[in-house]
C-alpha cells in the first residue's frame, strides 16, 4: 500500500531522496531551499544516516563528493547563490566522475536578488555553471509527487551513469503544498553503480573495457585507487598526454550523447493536431496546461510540451513539435532561456515567441492565453 | 634490516615532481613511517589532499587517495569520515591551500573536533603557481606579489588551530626529520582533530628571493629558528625573538564529532520508537 500524504515540495524531494537510498546529506542553509535540509536532519538519523551542516556551501559540495567515493548514496541542497557557489566542486564530480545528486530551488538572480520569490533563471548554469566541457543532466518537477518521483530518478541516473544530478524546481514547486502518494519500498526500482568485477590490483577506476560508465569502487572496501581533478587517465592518475585527454573527455560526453532516450522525459497534452505549442516546465507549465485547455475551449488548436528532463534538452521533440505547429511559445520565468533552446531546434520551421518574467510573480494563464491568441493571428 | 619504504609507495609513480632542495620529500618519509609504525591498513586509510606542491603526495602513497580542489581537502575528508567512521583519513597540504582558501573549512574542522589529521607543509609560499605570497609569509618577505617586501601580517597555523578548536597541535620542521613520524604517530593516535603544521623550505621560489644562499642555508635556518617546548621552559621573552617552538604544542580532550553524531543517531531512533 503506498501512503498518501500532504507534503510541501522540498519535504517531497527530502522524502523522495530516502526512498532512493540516499544516506548522507550536507548542505548549508539558504532560502528557498532550506526545508530539503531540516527534513534531511530530522530524518537521516532514524534510518542510520548522517547529515551535518557544513560552513558554506563549496563545503557541502566537497563532503558529498567524499561521502559517495565510500559507496553512500549523497545529496546536498542549495539555491542560487548557493548553486553558484557549489560550481567549483560540481566540475570536481563532473571530471571525477563521481555520482551524487544536487537540489537546486530556483529563485530570483543573480546574486542575492529575490531569496523568496520563484525563478527558472538557473537552467543554463545547471549546463554551463562549472568551467569546462562536461556532460550535465538537470531534471525540472512541475508538482510535489513529480519531486519525489524525479528525485528518485535523479539518484537513479546518476548511479547509472557516474555523474552529478540536478533537480531543479523553481520557489513555487519547491513550496508549493500537493497530496502525494509515497509508495511502498520497492516499487520505483533502485540503481546502484556498478561496482568492479575485476580482482583489486587489476582495478582502474576509468576502465574503459567496460563500456563509456566504468565501474566505481568504494573508499574502504578492498580496492585502492587514486581520483583527481587534473585530466586523467584510466587510472585515475594525472596525464596530459593530449590523446588520452581527448578520448577522456569524449567519452563523459557520450554517457550522455549515446543515451539522450534513456534520460530525456517530457509530457505532452493536446499536442497531436495542435497549431500552436507552449513549451514550458516547473510551475509555469501548470499554468499553461490551464492556458491550453482554455485555448481549446474557444475552438483554438493549442496544445503543451511539458519538458521534465532539461538537461540533455529535448531538441528531437522539439524539433518534430516545430515542423507540425505554426507557432510555438515559450513562457518562462526568465529572460528567455528556453526560448533560445527551442529556437535552436526549430531551426526556423516554426515562429518562436516568449513570454518571460522576473519580476518575482508567476505567470499566469491568461498571460499564455492572450499569447497563444496573439500567435495564431 | 632497512626500512621498507617501497610498502607504501605506489610503483612506478616516482620520481614525484618536487624541486630539489624542496622538504616535502622529507616530510612524506616521516609520513610513511609513522604509518608503518601505527600498522595503518593501506586500504582502510583515506589521504585527501587539495591543490599546489605539498598536494601531489597522495598520488604517491598506495591507500584511497583524493588529490580536490584548492583549498576543500578538509571538507571531502569530512564526507568520507562521516560517511565511513571506521576509515582512518589523513588531510595533507600547504599553508596557501590550508590557511586562504581553504581556512574556513580548516577552523571549522577544528572545532568539530573530527577525527581526521591534517598535515600542513608550511613552506611560507605558493610554490606551485611560482612564488606569490601566502598567509604565512614574513612580513617584510619577497614574493613574486610583493615585489617591495610583504605588507601583510602572517597567521600562525599552530596558534590559529588552537583557537579554533583543535584538540592536539603540534609543530615541527623538515630539517627535524625524524621528529615529523613521532609527531605524526602521536597525531594519528589522538582522537579529534589533530594539526602537524610541518616547517618547511622552498627554495626554488622563495629563498633565491629572500636571500638564502643555498638548500643548505635554508635548511640549517629551520634548524636555528626551532626551539623545543622542554628547551623554551628555560628561556626568556628576549632569548626566544626569532625563535619558533616545536614538538607537542597543545592537546585536549574533548567530545569527537562522529561520536557524538553517533549519539544523535541513537536520539533518533530511540525518538522513532
Amino acid at each position: 500500500m503506498s501512503k498518501i500524504a500532504f507534503l510541501q515540495g522540498n519535504e517531497a524531494c527530502a522524502y523522495g531522496a530516502l526512498y532512493a537510498g540516499c544516506r548522507f546529506f550536507a548542505g548549508y542553509p539558504i532560502t528557498p531551499s532550506t526545508e530539503v535540509a531540516e527534513v534531511m536532519a530530522k530524518e537521516l538519523p532514524k534510518v542510520g544516516g548522517k547529515f551535518i551542516q557544513m560552513e558554506d556551501e563549496i563545503g557541502a559540495m566537497a563532503a558529498i563528493i567524499g561521502a559517495s567515493l565510500t559507496g553512500v548514496k549523497s545529496l546536498t541542497a542549495t539555491s542560487g547563490p548557493g548553486f553558484s557557489l557549489k560550481q567549483e566542486n560540481l566540475g570536481y564530480a563532473c571530471i571525477t566522475e563521481v555520482p551524487c545528486v544536487i537540489i537546486n530551488v530556483m529563485r530570483g538572480g543573480p546574486s542575492t536578488g529575490m531569496p523568496t520569490g520563484p525563478s527558472q533563471s538557473d537552467v543554463m548554469q545547471a549546463k554551463w555553471g562549472t568551467h569546462g566541457d562536461h556532460p550535465a543532466i538537470c531534471i525540472v518537477p512541475a508538482s510535489v509527487q513529480e519531486l519525489f518521483t524525479e528525485t528518485v530518478r535523479a539518484f537513479n541516473l546518476s548511479e547509472k551513469y557516474r555523474m552529478p544530478v540536478t533537480v531543479m524546481p523553481d520557489e513555487i514547486v519547491g513550496h508549493m503544498r500537493e497530496r502525494i502518494e509515497i509508495p511502498e519500498p520497492g516499487v520505483i526500482p533502485l540503481t546502484d553503480r556498478t561496482p568492479p568485477s575485476v580482482e583489486p590490483e587489476e582495478y582502474k577506476p576509468y576502465d574503459t573495457r567496460f563500456g563509456d560508465v566504468p565501474p566505481l569502487a568504494a573508499f574502504g572496501s578492498e580496492y585502492r585507487f587514486h581520483v583527481t581533478g587534473l585530466n586523467k587517465a584510466e587510472d585515475g592518475f594525472p596525464t596530459t598526454r593530449a590523446e588520452l585527454v581527448q578520448q577522456e573527455e569524449e567519452r563523459q560526453m557520450r554517457k550522455i550523447e549515446d543515451h539522450i532516450d534513456d534520460i530525456v522525459s517530457y509530457e505532452e497534452y493536446m499536442l497531436d493536431d495542435a497549431d500552436v505549442a507552449v513549451v514550458a516546465f516547473g510551475s509555469t507549465a501548470r499554468s499553461a496546461r490551464f492556458a491550453v485547455r482554455e485555448a481549446r475551449e474557444a475552438g483554438i488548436k493549442a496544445g503543451l510540451f511539458r519538458i521534465i528532463t532539461y538537461w540533455p534538452f529535448p531538441e528531437k521533440q522539439i524539433a518534430g513539435i516545430a515542423g507540425r505547429v505554426k507557432a510555438i511559445i515559450t513562457p518562462e520565468m526568465n529572460l528567455g532561456m528556453t526560448f533560445h533552446e527551442v529556437m535552436r531546434c526549430a531551426a526556423g520551421k516554426s515562429t518562436v515567441s516568449g513570454i518571460f518574467r522576473v519580476d518575482g510573480e508567476p505567470i499566469n494563464p491568461g498571460q499564455i492565453l492572450d499569447k497563444i491568441k496573439e500567435a495564431l493571428r | 634490516m632497512s626500512f621498507d619504504y617501497e610498502k607504501y609507495i605506489r610503483p612506478g609513480k616516482l620520481p614525484h615532481i618536487w624541486c630539489p632542495g624542496c622538504g616535502h620529500g622529507i616530510v612524506m618519509k616521516g609520513l610513511i613511517r609513522a604509518m608503518d609504525a601505527l600498522g595503518m591498513k593501506k586500504n582502510n586509510t583515506a589521504i585527501v589532499s587539495g591543490i599546489g606542491c605539498a598536494s601531489r603526495l597522495p598520488g604517491y602513497i598506495d591507500c584511497c587517495t583524493l588529490h580536490t580542489t584548492h583549498g576543500r581537502a578538509v571538507a571531502f575528508a569530512t564526507g568520507i569520515k562521516m560517511a565511513k567512521p571506521e576509515m582512518q583519513v589523513l588531510c595533507v597540504g600547504g599553508d596557501g591551500d590550508g590557511v586562504a582558501i581553504g581556512g574556513n573549512h580548516f577552523i571549522h574542522a577544528c572545532r568539530r573536533n573530527i577525527n581526521i589529521t591534517y598535515l600542513i607543509m608550511n613552506n611560507n609560499i605558493y610554490g606551485m603557481t611560482g612564488g606569490q605570497f601566502s598567509p604565512t609569509t614574513p612580513t617584510g618577505a619577497k614574493a613574486s606579489t610583493t615585489p617591495y617586501g610583504n605588507p601583510d601580517p602572517p597567521f600562525d597555523i599552530a596558534k590559529l588551530a588552537i583557537g579554533a578548536g583543535a584538540t592536539f597541535v603540534a609543530r615541527g620542521t623538515a630539517y627535524h626529520a625524524n621528529q615529523i613520524e613521532k609527531l605524526l604517530v602521536e597525531a594519528i593516535r589522538h582522537k579529534g582533530f589533530s594539526v602537524v603544521e610541518i616547517l618547511d623550505s622552498c627554495p626554488t621560489t622563495y629563498g633565491r628571493r629572500n636571500r638564502f644562499r643555498s638548500v643548505v642555508e635554508m635548511m640549517n635556518n629551520l634548524k636555528e629558528i626551532a626551539v623545543s617546548v622542554q628547551a623554551a621552559e628555560h628561556m626568556s621573552p628576549e632569548q626566544m625573538q626569532g625563535k619558533v617552538l616545536t614538538g607537542v604544542l597543545y592537546r585536549d580532550n574533548r567530545p569527537e564529532y562522529v561520536e557524538e553524531y553517533q549519539k544523535v543517531i541513537e536520539a533518533a531512533q530511540d525518538f522513532a520508537g
